[in-house]
């Protein structure tokens, strides 16, 4: 195992021991993502009473497959960073000779993996709920998932981190991020498909990434037609802008840092 | 030298804001801001193994120095070479040979072993398995916290917790330490064991250390030499005993007298600091130390008498409360 590995696996190793002491609190952020659980009911009783162009069987599993995405694509950085940040405790990784978003990263990807069985298990409680909804992906389906979920989360996270360091300036770069999981959640497909979208809305909508970090995964993990070449291509180039910000704002915002009470 | 500081100088800009709701909407519309010169032209060098007390009151810019010669943040002017490397590039390399403990924060992971985040760092800094299990053994042995290790931090007493810290800032043998309040709020006991592990680190490894503290036991225990530093500039690098000379010019004489009638007659020998009954303590400067010691002799009935110079935290302290900065 190279050396850069074996930081990894010691930052998953103590990952996994920090989630494994905050389970309550795991469970509670897998229940709190239930936004698309909420407009599953609400579409759900709309299209039982008017066409919409989407049947409730339909519906359910569209939002079904959102809540799994979310669930696997969630960025909680800026919280986290913002806080290390006012407080000082940024410092002692920053005097560590490895750069303190891979901690953060291994620690994201450690909390998916100690989450996702409990979100399998609400997945199969909604299914059990309505049996109607349920369906059986093909492995090529799950496997493409995979690849757009990861690549979705890539890109939320490494534009989170761009957003992150403005922290160093204003200390509340949070405000940023919250205005930002605004738009997002009205245009990414979260309350709404985007086929219910008005046609003007959903072209501008297409414009952003949004509709490509949850739109795009549950459409492929429903095995609905998508046109995977653009979303990957449009995923790809987010994450480089992204990288290529957060790298500038860093380097200049490190020259703000003034490791206060550290 | 292997820190070697010219002219550093740290500025902050900070928000300032008056009281009350009117200054509060100032404060919103039209912010104002004030330039804070933590550190003004600060210079000095420090030479490979040795053990330098660095004292101030709050305030006076000794963390803000710390966190400059790590490279934690970036000075406003003069410059600053540490084992040869300018501290804010944060070059790896640079980084693997200094660590900075500051008593008042944590590295350690709160809620899992102390152990968890030992492994970390070995993984950090590129400790191979078996290197990394003799350091902690040995570390843990000179600190005498090997049976802590496997207890979560949160579960740690304060003294313990500072020790699985020092530790970790340690594991991979630093030639550099900047320790910032070591030992704040710390048992005696803990104290005394932190002082005698820093003693026993710098001789083994031979490593460089810039130390704070408000316990002046720390700096007499460790710090053969201090550097004294007021209002964000340097105001005295030297011997520790120099302090005495330079900042404190006279010495104590304690007198016993056979007879107490004799005690109002002592006003000529230099400035009564007490009587109490036939114990008298005198200030006298140190020029006329000898000469009064002899005319004491000649002309006092004494029962006893001793020579101190008065504790050098009272010597600092006088000299941060009342900023001899010209002293």
């Amino acid at each position: 195992m190279t050396a850069f590995w074996r930081k990894l696996k010691a930052f998953a190793d103590a990952g996994f021991a920090s989630w494994s002491e905050y389970r309550a609190e795991l469970y509670l952020w897998a229940l709190a993502g239930v936004i698309p659980i909420i407009m599953m009911g609400v579409w759900r009783q709309t299209a039982t009473r008017h066409d919409i162009g989407m049947s409730p069987s339909e519906l359910t599993r569209y939002f079904l497959a959102v809540f799994m995405v979310r669930q696997l694509t969630m960025v909680w950085l800026i919280w986290e960073f913002e806080q290390q940040v006012v407080t000082g405790t940024l410092s002692p990784q920053l005097l560590q000779p490895i750069h303190p978003f891979w901690r953060f990263l291994v620690w994201h990807l450690t909390e998916r993996v100690a989450r996702t069985p409990f979100a399998l298990a609400l997945l199969l409680f909604w299914l059990w709920v309505f049996p109607d909804a349920v369906w059986l992906p093909s492995l090529k389906d799950l496997g493409l998932t995979a690849l757009g979920v990861a690549a979705a989360f890539l890109a939320r996270f490494v534009i989170q981190c761009a957003v992150a360091t403005i922290a160093f300036w204003s200390e509340r770069a949070s405000s940023i991020e919250q205005l930002w999981f605004t738009v997002y959640m009205a245009l990414s497909g979260m309350i709404a498909p985007l086929e219910m979208f008005p046609p003007s809305v959903r072209s501008f909508a297409e414009l952003t990434p949004f509709p490509y970090m949850v739109y795009f995964p549950a459409r492929i993990l429903l095995g609905m037609p998508v046109d995977l070449l653009k979303g990957f291509a449009v995923l790809g180039a987010w994450s480089l802008a992204g990288f290529v910000v957060f790298r500038l704002l860093w380097r200049r915002g490190l020259r703000h840092y003034s490791a206060m009470g550290a | 030298m292997l820190i070697q500081v010219e002219r550093l100088s740290k500025t902050y800009r900070s928000s300032v804001k008056e009281p009350g709701l009117a200054g509060t909407l100032r404060h919103f519309v039209r912010r104002r801001y004030k330039e804070v010169a933590a550190v003004r032209d600060v210079s000095f060098g420090i030479e490979p193994g040795e053990v330098v007390g660095f004292l101030g009151a709050n305030g006076a810019g000794k963390t803000t120095t710390l966190k400059m010669l790590t490279g934690l943040i970036q000075p406003s002017g003069g410059s600053a070479r540490v084992a040869g490397f300018e501290p804010f590039q944060r070059k790896r390399t640079f980084l693997s040979r200094i660590t900075l403990v500051m008593g008042q924060k944590q590295q350690l992971i709160w809620d899992l072993p102390a152990i968890e985040s030992l492994r970390i760092n070995a993984a950090v800094y590129e400790i191979g398995d078996a290197e990394s299990k003799k350091r902690i053994d040995e570390l843990s042995t000179m600190l005498e916290i090997a049976d802590k290790l496997k207890t979560p931090v949160r579960k740690l007493s304060l003294g313990e917790r500072m020790k699985c810290e020092l530790l970790a800032a340690l594991l991979h043998h630093p030639d550099v330490l900047f320790l910032d309040e070591p030992t704040l709020g710390l048992d005696v006991n803990a104290q005394d064991t932190i002082r005698t592990f820093l003693r026993d680190y710098n001789q083994r490894y031979g490593a460089t250390v810039l130390l704070t503290s408000h316990y002046m036991a720390d700096i007499t225990a460790l710090c053969p030499r201090v550097i004294l530093i007021h209002e964000g500039s340097l105001i005295y690098d030297g011997k520790l005993s120099g302090v005495l000379a330079r900042f404190a010019p006279y010495r104590e004489i304690e007198i016993q007298l056979r007879d107490a009638a004799a005690a109002g007659t002592l006003a000529s020998y230099g400035e009564v600091q007490s009587a109490d009954g036939r114990s008298v303590r005198l200030l006298v400067q140190r020029e006329e130390v000898t000469r009064v010691v002899q005319r004491l002799f000649a002309e006092v009935a004494l029962e006893d008498l001793s020579v101190k110079d008065p504790p050098i935290e009272q010597i600092i302290g006088k000299i941060f409360k009342q900023g001899q900065a010209g002293a």
